[in-house]
């Protein structure tokens, strides 16, 4: 079935003119119809609009145009949180009422460049703060592989539409490690970049100083794929990086040996599954096998990461969602007065961990608070990331569990913030640092049979080592070729 | 108990860019409500900001004008507060790390210069503009991102009329350096004024009462002549003042309270993360520091000691700069400055004016100006010659030497010349003649003017009225 196809596949056979554009569309709806019902990926998704992308290509190629297209036909769906131009754009919130975008993102326009078809409004954590996708206004997405588990979050619709292969790949956005948490626990590819790496123009930011954009994919090659389109500095972004973007593709080699693999001795934790664990203490002896050599490092200020997390992200975010108050475009809940507009709209228009968010932001950057809260944040988040480039003096990529447990089920966590919060422990560190990090399959628990995630993370700007290790360990196992699908179909 | 003032300013300057500080739209005035907007400066989903480097390099430029240093490292903040016309709710601003710092502006007050210190001169964004109608209202976002300087000055001001001449010297500043067109008619320029009061000779300051939003430079004035006597009169009664904003009634002519101590906004500043801290290079520096010109006071103390001219030539010349530039041009090696400052102010000015010529389009060379003043002052041709070469000048763009070369212009000091003229003139009007005799001394001037007729006027008037009288009493 073409939907099941990666990209690099597809696009050869579309070039080839073995399959349209259109079919491989198709196809990805008609897998949309038959099974999202059960597992609710998609929030909407503009069917029309798909297949006439669809059909513009299809003429492109027929046309003899469609060099320095490396995308050519792929269907990728897009997480709510992403502008794309006269589509809808809530970010799974009620507060933005029947907002369209006027605008396509910085990655949107470069997807459609490359021959990409953009569709779909995939579920996500109210933005994007969450790790089950449980915090959705529209209700939860399912896990492909247990539709009773969550998906992770914040971007769980987009992991499981691509492992449910609803589509071909699709963007997520990673603030804590809502790209790395989903992937893995519903067993695909998932890249956060570089800060800096992909533009942020046209994303809705939750925190501005830890978002970034990044694939979705069913194998390494894709990823590397779907990177270097997204990547390269934007005039429209200026936390952009001007740093030259490499053919992440032709990296890909399998050659690893000699590289040396770093292992954090305080990420053992208590509260690590021994299953999770034996599945990455088998990845390392496979990436020993393929000749890289294992290094123990230390990063001691881990057990500040979580904390440091919740006081820069919620400030920040304090601030980026002030500008959704009813006045200017979203859902208004009139009131006597600005100030009753604001708490009507913003008391009806948020959930609740949305809210929980913005009033601890609020109370870190308050006067009298902000030294002892905000300003200390800072001052770890510099050691925190001085962790990581000293360890990166002495090894090429650090591997880690990327949760500490595969997909828990829904409502388990939900009424405990607290322990939510911990199923980002590993993922987290590596956005308040700036550096690359990936999550690719590294086998499952045995009853149920659940994904386990592996997460390799990177120098800044070292992309290309972290795909080539993710690469070489990919092709040596047979676990990203395993599918949920069966057990949907079953139902 | 004699009581003294302390007056401290914010001004807040509109920038002269072409285009707003974070996106691309028009930073232009009187356009249609809610034409010049884009996503970024409505402030939708998902956009960001990109700072506009012209308003970089305006705000430096500013800091230059006043005096002020230059960190080499700046950033900007977020100013949290909710606001209908605030499209995020958040002001950018620079907070803790300004673009500029410890500046000055000195300026003419009471026959002195008088100097008031600047604290700083940060950039921020405007916001948009709100609307009352009969039944709702409405925002119009055209002005939310244009660049906005504020200055703030140290509490150096003494009274309401040094805050006026200290905001005109500002403007004239600004306007001067290609800054700000500080057009108050379109609230390019709007004021925030720190008013205390304390009995002369105490330390510490009385209780800081600010009144904001004021935009003319005529109601700062007024609302201190009104804010200075109403706080003395709280406090020589016993009473006492507490820290407030007050808004200013222009209508009633009076200050009220707009919000309290306990109800003033906490800001929640934080470094805005969608845009790196600004580090300019010495390149960068360079280039702006090109662009700083004379200040209007130093002009005009320049133009007043260097070619001795009184104080309104060389205002004349502050105000009119490309006028000053060409008389400078002019003036180089002349012996009479203050009679090239009056050809240029009095003729070519008045001249440029009739004709709706622009200056720079003249043909009058300047240094045809000075040649002119030496050809009168060497008695060479009369003043009143001396307006018909100007036409001449002015018109054809000749040296003044050849229009009187070629037209024959030259005054005749030729005694034997003027002499047989005399004659003729007295022969010719026997009753004038008769009439001088007769002791009517008043018929000399009308003999005169018969002979400078005559001579077509180039007769040496002073050698006319000499020889005739000569003559007479012969």
């Amino acid at each position: 079935m073409l939907n099941q196809l990666t990209i690099s596949e597809l696009t050869a056979k579309v070039a080839r003119k073995e399959v349209s554009a259109r079919e491989v569309m198709q196809s990805c709806l008609d897998q949309i119809g038959r099974i999202d019902g059960q597992i609710h990926a998609f929030l909407s998704y503009d069917a029309a609009d798909a297949l006439a992308q669809a059909d513009a290509l299809d003429k492109v190629v027929a046309g003899g145009a469609a060099a320095n297209r490396p995308l050519l036909g792929a269907p990728i769906g897009i997480k709510d949180v992403l502008a794309v131009k006269g589509q809808p754009l809530n970010c799974a919130s009620k507060i933005l009422g029947k907002f369209v975008s006027p605008y396509d993102a910085t990655v949107i326009q470069r997807l459609k460049a490359a021959g990409a078809i953009v569709f779909g409004r995939l579920n996500m954590d109210e933005f994007a703060m969450g790790s089950s996708t449980e915090n959705s206004a529209f209700g939860v997405t399912r896990n492909p592989w247990d539709t009773s588990r969550i998906p992770g979050g914040s971007s769980g619709g987009s992991a499981a539409a691509v492992a449910a292969d609803e589509c071909l790949a699709a963007l997520g956005t990673d603030t804590g490690g809502s790209i790395r948490q989903p992937a893995a626990l519903c067993g695909c590819v998932g890249l956060k970049p570089t800060y800096g790496r992909v533009s942020r123009y046209g994303l809705v930011a939750f925190a501005s100083s830890l978002d970034q954009i990044g694939p979705f994919t069913k194998d390494v090659r894709d990823a590397a794929m779907l990177l270097e389109v997204l990547s390269g500095v934007d005039h429209a972004d200026s936390t952009s990086v001007p740093q030259p973007v490499p053919h992440y593709a032709a990296g890909l080699t399998g050659e690893i040996k000699g590289l040396k693999i770093g292992l954090p001795k305080e990420y053992m934790v208590g509260g690590l599954d021994p299953e999770v664990n034996q599945a990455v203490q088998n990845a390392v002896k496979q990436l020993q096998q393929l000749g890289a050599e294992v290094i123990e490092i230390s990063l001691p200020h881990t057990d500040y990461a979580v904390a440091t997390y919740y006081i820069v992200a919620t400030a920040e975010a304090s601030a980026n969602l002030a500008r959704f108050d009813g006045i200017r475009y979203g859902a208004r809940v009139e009131g006597s007065d600005p100030i009753s507009l604001y708490g009507n709209t913003r008391g009806a228009g948020f959930g609740a961990e949305v809210k929980r968010r913005i009033i601890l932001g609020t109370y870190v950057l308050s006067s009298g608070y902000y030294d002892a809260y905000y300003l200390r944040a800072q001052k770890v988040r510099t050691l925190i990331r001085q962790d990581f480039l000293k360890a990166f003096e002495k090894v090429d990529v650090i591997v880690t569990p990327t949760s500490p447990t595969a997909a828990f089920k829904i409502g388990e966590k939900s009424d405990d913030p607290l322990q939510m919060y911990l199923s980002d422990i590993f993922t987290i560190s590596c956005n308040l640092a700036g550096i690359c990090g990936v999550s690719l399959p590294c086998g499952f628990t045995a009853n149920p049979k659940l994904p386990i995630g592996l997460q390799v993370l990177g120098k800044p700007f070292g992309e290309e080592t972290l795909l080539k290790v993710a690469h070489a360990y990919e092709q040596s196992t047979r676990w990203h070729k395993e599918k949920p699908i069966g057990k949907l179909t079953r139902r | 108990m004699e009581y003294e003032t302390v007056i401290g300013l914010e001004t807040h300057v509109q920038l002269k860019t072409k285009s707003k500080m974070w996106c691309g739209c028009a930073n232009e005035f009187g356009a249609p409500p809610n034409t010049n907007v884009c996503p970024v400066c409505l402030g939708m989903p998902g956009v960001l900001p990109v700072a506009n480097e012209e308003g970089l390099r305006l705000t430096t430029l500013t800091g230059y004008l006043l005096n002020c240093s230059v960190p080499r490292f700046a950033k900007f903040d977020r100013k949290n507060y909710f606001y209908p016309d605030a499209p995020k709710n958040y002001q950018i601003t620079q907070y803790d790390k300004p673009s500029t710092v410890s500046g000055y502006v000195d300026f003419e007050f009471n026959g002195g210069i008088s100097r008031v210190r600047i604290t700083r001169a940060h950039l921020e964004e405007d916001v948009g503009k709100n609307f009352h109608f009969d039944r709702n209202s409405g925002v119009d976002f055209n002005r939310a991102g244009v660049p906005l300087l504020e200055i703030v000055s140290e509490p150096d001001i003494t009274s309401a009329d040094m805050a006026y001449e200290y905001l005109n010297a500002l403007k004239d500043i600004l306007i001067y350096g290609g800054v700000s067109d500080c057009d108050m008619e379109k609230g390019m320029v709007r004021c925030d004024v720190n008013v205390s009061v304390r009995p002369v000779g105490q330390k510490e300051l009385g209780a800081k009462i600010e009144i904001k939003n004021m935009n003319s430079f005529s109601g700062v004035r007024k609302a201190l002549e009104y804010e200075i006597p109403r706080q003395i009169a709280v406090v020589s009664k016993g009473g006492k003042l507490s820290q407030e904003t007050r808004r200013w009634d222009d209508v009633a002519g009076i200050t009220e309270t707009m919000r309290t101590k306990e109800q003033a906004h906490d800001y929640r500043y934080f470094p805005e993360p969608d845009l790196m801290p600004f580090e300019p290079t010495e390149a960068w520096l360079e280039d702006v520091s090109k662009r700083v010109v004379e200040l209007p006071l130093a002009r005009k103390q320049r133009f007043m000691s260097a070619y001795q001219l009184p104080a309104s030539d060389a205002q004349t010349f502050v105000w009119d700069v490309p006028l000053g530039t060409y008389f400078e041009q002019a003036v180089t090696g002349a012996k009479n400055p203050k009679a090239v400052a009056n050809w240029v102010i009095n003729n070519l000015r008045a001249k440029l004016a009739e004709t709706q010529t622009a200056l720079a389009d003249t043909k009058v060379k300047p240094s045809s100006i000075p040649e002119l003043v030496a050809l009168v002052d060497s008695g060479k041709i009369s003043g009143k010659i001396a307006q018909d070469v100007f036409a001449e000048m002015f018109a054809t763009g000749e040296a003044p030497a050849k229009i009187v070369e070629a037209k024959g212009l030259a005054q005749v000091s030729d005694t034997g010349a003027i002499e047989k003229l005399c004659d003729e003139a007295i022969a010719a009007n026997s009753k004038t003649v008769e009439d001088y005799k007769s002791g009517k001394v008043a018929a000399l001037n009308s003999l005169k003017g018969q002979v400078m007729k005559l001579s077509k006027g180039k007769a040496n008037p002073a050698l006319v009225g000499e020889i005739l009288e000569k003559k007479l009493k012969s």
